[in-house]
């Protein structure tokens, strides 16, 4: 027997729960106490706004929204390692990615609160919109990769999938693309444990997602989610090889999704509170303030001064959408194409007249 | 100038959009050194590059995705797909993205993207080469659906597919490929995505038709105007927006209307067409509106599918009978 080619998966973690550095080298980040405050600080801020979203979906003001408490650290850790002009394509709850490259509150709001507006956001004006078919924002970062190396631009495509979402053909194709066309592209597995009510044991016998990326000829790891410093780490390294022709690299990040899997969702139906009780001990933002704290770099007085600025930024990101005006009844019909074809002139004039 | 098939119009329509926009990329199955299965692709990886003439591995959700990653990027590609039949992987992205995405994002990403699919029977290909589902796409808001049915209609409205900012589905009915010959002048003309074109002028009967069944209806037209009957014939050629008023104009002159379709008749755009004749038509007509369609069965494999396809003599018959019903 002739063994013809052999792989291994590594697990990456700079970060323990108990805050303290651990693993073969200290990224730069680390010891970058500038930057991880202010990394720290957007984590905190997608918390608080994260809580506030769900209030306002239970008391009637907002409509379904998905979660991203306790996903902190891998969305952080994603935005932070991006360059403004790269491209990124996400599934529907990172928001922390978003809040990184410029993607208002208010406008988060505005998508869950049912209007198309809230995806027209700031920020680069290339990113993809929210993607609620599972998977299909994989195929579409390839192509957009695809269009970066042919008009040979430094530029590279990160988008996102859950564990359930590493069951579909798009993920999978969007690998194989990604390894024939040998793109600019990092895909990130968000591995939170479930799937809606499906655990990720479910989903695949494999011992890691990550090898899935193997199998399509992409160098492929996992990381430990909840760690901001490697997420950031590991994602800017994975983006630095993709631009410089390296190709792409599929990187699974362990976490665990600690609320429900949308505010339509009650997750007590499926799991074990254990389970979750456990997972917040691993949750992302206690660990990088206990490595601020252990390094003199934060205070108790910083963290209170910092819940009141977010709670007063989140105040005034809800007031905006709360004070954002019904859009007008012809918007359905004005973004459908760029020229208003003749046949929707006549329902377009009918359902002004009716609104009127 | 030159004298072309409607297979060869294709391709030098994309030929001519590869060299003067640098945008334009063609992608798909077996497009590139083999010039597409259909050689609707021939000569253009040789002449353009396979950089902008891409093969792709073999999965067609992946090249729809990949194609409105491209178009959202501000890329102009143009996938194919190999027959109609291996379109349906690539109906989410084409529903719910390319068709999408300007609405979504209120016009901040748009979906500049064409995918050409040969498709209908006649071939004698194996299963599924032979359906005719535009009416699928028709139903669907956001995508312009096009099917050319001659040479130069298949330049100019391949060219405007191409140019237009929005997604358009380009449906090549491939039976009629290599059917005739035309004379193309290769002058980056286009053609507007949302116009019928009268292709025979009548007065007694309309005949409405697109794609592979153009022959079929300009055959009975040709053989109806000897028994004294004047039918006019118009292509229908953009399914969506599918352009009523030069149909009701027709109709208004004539009087009567036969709808001759390849595909099942069951909600179909044939049924459009019927529904809004009885809506703004109804006081032009002098006899029901009458539809000559592939039946409501699975398109057979090529032992049956002759019998499965609208004939000539069915169309002419139709006519007859409605001739008798209203003189």
């Amino acid at each position: 027997m002739t063994t013809v080619a052999s792989f291994n998966v590594e697990y990456k973690q700079y970060l323990s729960p108990a805050g303290e550095l651990v693993g073969d080298i200290t990224p730069d980040i680390a010891t970058d106490f500038e930057q991880l405050k202010a990394l720290y600080e957007t984590m905190v801020m997608t918390r608080v706004f994260d809580t506030k979203a769900i209030t306002l979906q239970r008391t009637g003001k907002l409509g379904t929204y998905a979660s991203s408490l306790g996903h902190e650290g891998v969305h952080v850790g994603i935005g932070s390692a991006m360059n403004y002009e790269d491209v990124f394509a996400p599934s529907y709850r990172e928001y922390g990615v978003q809040f990184c490259r410029g993607v208002k509150m208010s406008e988060v709001l505005l998508f869950w609160g049912g209007d198309e507006r809230g995806s027209n956001f700031s920020g680069p004006k290339h990113d993809f919109a929210w993607c609620v078919p599972i998977a299909t924002q994989n195929t579409h970062a390839a192509g957009a990769a695809l269009s970066f190396k042919l008009r040979k631009e430094p530029r590279c495509t990160v988008s996102v999938i859950g564990d359930g979402g590493s069951s579909k053909g798009d993920f999978l194709e969007s690998i194989n693309a990604a390894s024939a066309f040998k793109l600019p592209m990092v895909l990130v597995i968000i591995n939170n444990g479930w799937a809606i009510s499906v655990p990720r044991e479910k989903q695949s016998s494999g011992e890691t997602l990550a090898q899935k990326g193997i199998g399509g000829g992409l160098p492929s790891l996992q990381v430990d989610g909840n760690d901001l410093i490697a997420v950031h780490h590991e994602v800017k390294a994975a983006l630095k090889r993709a631009r410089e022709g390296g190709g792409a690299t599929v990187i699974e990040a362990i976490t665990y999704r600690i609320g429900d899997h949308t505010t339509a969702d009650d997750a007590s139906r499926y799991r074990d509170k254990d389970e979750v009780e456990n997972a917040k001990k691993l949750e992302p933002i206690a660990r990088v303030r206990r490595y601020l704290m252990n390094n003199n770099q934060w205070s108790v007085q910083q963290e209170e001064q910092l819940l009141e600025r977010c709670k007063r930024m989140v105040e005034s990101e809800v007031k905006v959408y709360m004070d954002t005006p019904m859009p007008p009844v012809t918007d359905m019909f004005d973004y459908m194409f760029a020229e208003l074809p003749h046949d929707l002139v006549s329902q377009r004039k009918f359902a002004q007249e009716l609104d009127k | 100038m030159s004298n072309i098939t409607l297979v060869e119009a294709v391709s030098l329509a994309l030929a001519y959009e590869l060299k003067h926009d640098n945008d334009v990329v063609v992608l798909g199955e077996d497009v590139g050194i083999n010039g597409g299965v259909f050689r609707a692709t021939s000569g253009l990886a040789q002449e353009f590059g396979t950089d902008r003439v891409i093969d792709t591995p073999l999965a067609e959700a992946m090249i729809a995705g990949m194609t409105v990653g491209l178009a959202a990027q501000g890329m102009k590609p143009v996938a194919e797909a190999q027959f109609m039949g291996f379109i349906y992987p690539m109906i989410e992205h084409i529903v719910c993205h390319a068709a999408r995405m300007r609405n979504r994002t209120r016009g901040r990403i748009t979906c500049p993207l064409v995918i050409r699919a040969p498709f209908g029977g006649g071939i004698h290909a194996p299963e599924l080469h032979s359906e005719s589902v535009e009416a699928i796409f028709a139903h669907i808001p956001g995508i312009r659906v096009v099917i050319p049915s001659s040479p130069s209609r298949a330049y100019g409205l391949l060219l405007a597919a191409i140019r237009n900012p929005d997604p358009v589905l380009f449906l090549e009915p491939k039976r009629i490929y290599r059917l005739h010959k035309e004379e193309v002048i290769d002058d980056g003309e286009e053609l507007p995505l949302d116009m019928c074109f009268e292709l025979r002028e009548g007065t007694d009967v309309t005949l409405v038709t697109w794609g592979s069944m153009i022959k079929e209806t300009l055959e009975a037209a040709d053989k109806l105007e000897k028994k004294g009957v004047s039918a006019e014939v118009i292509d229908v050629a953009t399914i969506s927006p599918i352009d009523m008023d030069t149909i009701l104009e027709s109709v208004e002159k004539t009087g009567r209307c036969v709808i001759i379709q390849e595909a099942a008749k069951h909600c179909s755009v044939s049924s459009e067409i019927s529904a809004t004749l009885a809506d703004r038509g109804l006081y032009s007509l002098l006899a029901p509106v009458k539809r000559v369609t592939g039946y409501d069965t699975i398109m057979p494999l090529f032992k049956l599918e002759k019998k499965y396809m609208p004939t000539t003599q069915r169309i002419i018959d139709t006519v007859n009978e409605i001739m008798e019903l209203s003189s």
